[in-house]
């Protein structure tokens, strides 16, 4: 009992003592993110400036991030703010900075191009955006230049648009058993097949909402053992496109972490389809797609928001295909800025290196949402 | 002593009188009663007992008279199926089961058609299943006359007819060619169901874009889009509008509006220009300017 009560004390003091360091001295990281100073000690290198400023707009210390701006007269605070994040709500209205790297390029005396990495926590995941910063010595300590990117200014205005819509009305609560209530969308697997990936097996395929009304979608799928028990079974989550209108055929990933192809007897696919209110607009074209080959292989291109609402958020998934029309791989990008209508933003969708070099052609879809209702 | 002998000979009589009461009472229970008729129980014995009687969803409790005609009005039990009747006496109980038929006429029918949307063309692709039920919502097992009718807005009509076995029937029909809005009946004698199937429009057949310049840019608009029975595909429906050119490549799904669909999009020169629907593929324009 004794030794106990004295473990006891020891603890309690240790734990005092520590809250006491940490609150004296606190590491340089910690006192970064809770806003008192930056891990830098000064800005006595162009690198240290760039590292200094990451502090201060991972703290969200706006004011001081602008006050130590170069070409601070060039534009204001609210602007520096809308530039890192957004100017009509989008993803990063509602993120933080994760984490920041700095990467000199080039560096002489008096000026240096440092290239800004900054890792954004969103609600859908890590929304990385690469800044390349000039960097000039102002006496004995340097300032950076930050490369505006003022917002596309969207003249007021009215735009008509004659866009569909669906609505839903389900059977009340007064009908008998046997009345007949509205028919769940028809959706078909027009595409699947199984690779296997070092972290496991992904199931590739597309889904077609073959009827005529809008329909949410999902599909789910159970891996089943040779001796036809259940291995795993998984959802397809974001990597697709929730919502089909009639005809429109959605590409969809389903991985399965930590499972050998060799284990799998067979695939059961459970799509799932329900009926959903919805509308037909906007209409978002992709322009200007490319395909760029490995090293580096990615799908990059435009969207263009053809209506007159603006989406919040656009999520782009690419379907990759071989020479013989087979999905080889499903990609995805949520983009982080805000579709203003006839405002082209680009995207770029990272592909896998293996497979880049298989890939002949490719098909994209957008799913968007809207603040004001979702697409 | 000779009050005490009285009582003792008195206990013993009753002791002796007791089992002979309650060897003479009974019940008569008929074999089936038709639901919500009236009917009676004939009790024989005499003095005072509790009549139970216990079905699916109801349970009576009458005090009765033994020796008396226990008589249940309309609408007493009408539950269809096997009752359990209990007299219990002071010294016995007595216990029977007799049934509660259905009311073999029909008053009811519960019709389940499936599906409520189709797409137009397809054999056998509507199905009606019907249960006929009397006035207290018990299935009519005994075979009963039922018609299905399907009419489309055109005036075609396609009809079955045939008996129910074990209180359903069903059928199946084809959807007819013409988009529309179907009436599917269900009828058993006066009595009548209807439902609504919806015959949508099939895949489109021969999709057809034109391509011409719209200042700067390439209007792209298609024919009308029809289905391969001549019907206007619905509007909403996706068409997958892809550009491919020197280096690139550009994607619009539009939906249809007033039976076309159409885009703008950048002029490339030498590009060509494919046009879908799902898993349907339109013609390609080779685009010189």
């Amino acid at each position: 009992m004794k030794s106990g009560h004295l473990l006891a004390v020891l603890l309690a003091a240790a734990t005092i003592a520590f809250v006491l360091i940490g609150t004296v001295w606190p590491a340089p990281s910690a006192a970064a993110y809770a806003g008192a100073k930056s891990m830098m000690a000064s800005s006595s290198t162009a690198e240290a400036a760039v590292g200094i400023l990451g502090d201060e707009i991972r703290g969200q210390a706006w004011e001081k991030a602008y006050s130590s701006l170069a070409n601070k007269a060039q534009f204001t605070e609210p602007e520096f703010v809308h530039d890192l994040t957004g100017y009509y709500p989008s993803l990063l209205t509602y993120s933080t900075l994760g984490s920041f790297e700095v990467r000199p390029l080039h560096a002489s005396t008096n000026d240096a191009d440092v290239q800004l990495t900054l890792h954004w926590a969103t609600v859908v995941g890590s929304s990385s955006n690469t800044r390349n910063l000039h960097v000039i010595k102002n006496g004995d300590h340097w300032e950076v230049e930050w490369p505006i990117v003022k917002a596309s200014t969207l003249a007021p205005q009215v735009i008509p648009v004659t866009y569909l819509r669906w609505d839903v009305v389900y059977r009340g609560p007064g009908d008998d058993w046997g009345a007949q209530d509205v028919e769940a969308p028809h959706v078909r697997i027009v595409d699947m097949h199984p690779v296997e990936r070092a972290d496991g097996v992904v199931i590739l395929g597309e889904l077609l909402n073959e009827d005529v009304v809008p329909a949410y979608v999902s599909v789910t799928a159970t891996l089943l053992s040779k001796s036809q028990s259940p291995i795993a079974t998984e959802g397809s989550f974001d990597r697709i496109s929730h919502l089909l209108l009639p005809k429109q055929v959605t590409p969809f990933l389903i991985r399965f972490p930590n499972v050998a192809l060799s284990d799998v007897g067979s695939i059961r696919m459970t799509p799932l389809s329900e009926l959903i209110a919805a509308s037909a607009d906007p209409v978002i074209a992709i322009d200007n797609e490319q395909l760029h080959p490995a090293p580096g292989a990615s799908l990059t291109g435009q969207l263009n928001n053809q209506g007159g609402q603006i989406v919040n958020v656009a999520h782009v998934l690419g379907t990759f295909y071989d020479k013989t029309g087979n999905v080889v791989w499903v990609a995805d990008q949520y983009v982080n800025q805000a579709l203003l209508p006839r405002t082209p933003i680009p995207f770029d969708i990272h592909i896998p290196e293996d497979l880049a070099r298989s890939i002949s052609s490719q098909r994209t879809v957008i799913a968007t949402y809207s603040f004001e209702g979702s697409q | 002593m000779r009050i005490r002998g009285l009582l003792l000979i008195c206990v013993i009589a009753a002791a002796m009188i007791r089992p002979v009461l309650s060897q003479g009472t009974s019940m008569s229970l008929p074999t089936a009663v038709e639901a919500g008729k009236a009917f009676s129980i004939p009790l024989t014995g005499s003095g005072k007992a509790t009549l139970y009687i216990i079905g699916l969803g109801q349970v009576l409790k009458q005090d009765v008279q033994l020796g008396q005609i226990k008589s249940f009005p309309a609408g007493s039990l009408y539950n269809a199926g096997r009752y359990l009747a209990v007299l219990a006496g002071d010294f016995s109980t007595q216990s029977g089961e007799f049934d509660i038929l259905p009311v073999n006429r029909p008053a009811d029918l519960s019709f389940s058609a499936r599906p409520s949307r189709l797409p137009v063309g397809l054999h056998d692709g509507i199905t009606g299943a019907v249960y006929v039920f009397d006035a207290y919502q018990n299935l009519i097992t005994t075979p009963t006359h039922i018609s299905f009718e399907l009419s489309s807005p055109a005036g075609t009509t396609q009809k079955r007819t045939m008996e129910s076995r074990d209180g359903s029937a069903w059928t199946s029909m084809d959807s007819t060619g013409q988009q529309g809005v179907d009436k599917f009946v269900a009828r058993v004698g006066e009595i009548s169901s209807n439902r609504i199937v919806r015959q949508v429009p099939g895949d489109p057949c021969g999709l057809k874009m034109i391509a011409h310049l719209s200042g700067q840019k390439l209007l792209l608009v298609t024919d009308p889009v029809l289905d391969c029975n001549g019907n206007a595909v619905s509007d909403g429906t996706i068409v997958s509008f892809t550009e491919s050119f020197a280096g690139g490549q550009s994607t619009v799904d539009v939906p249809l509006k007033h039976g076309v669909a159409e885009v703008e999009l950048a002029n490339h020169n030498g590009a060509t220009i494919s046009v879908a629907s799902g898993i349907v593929l339109g013609n390609q324009i080779h685009w010189k300017n």
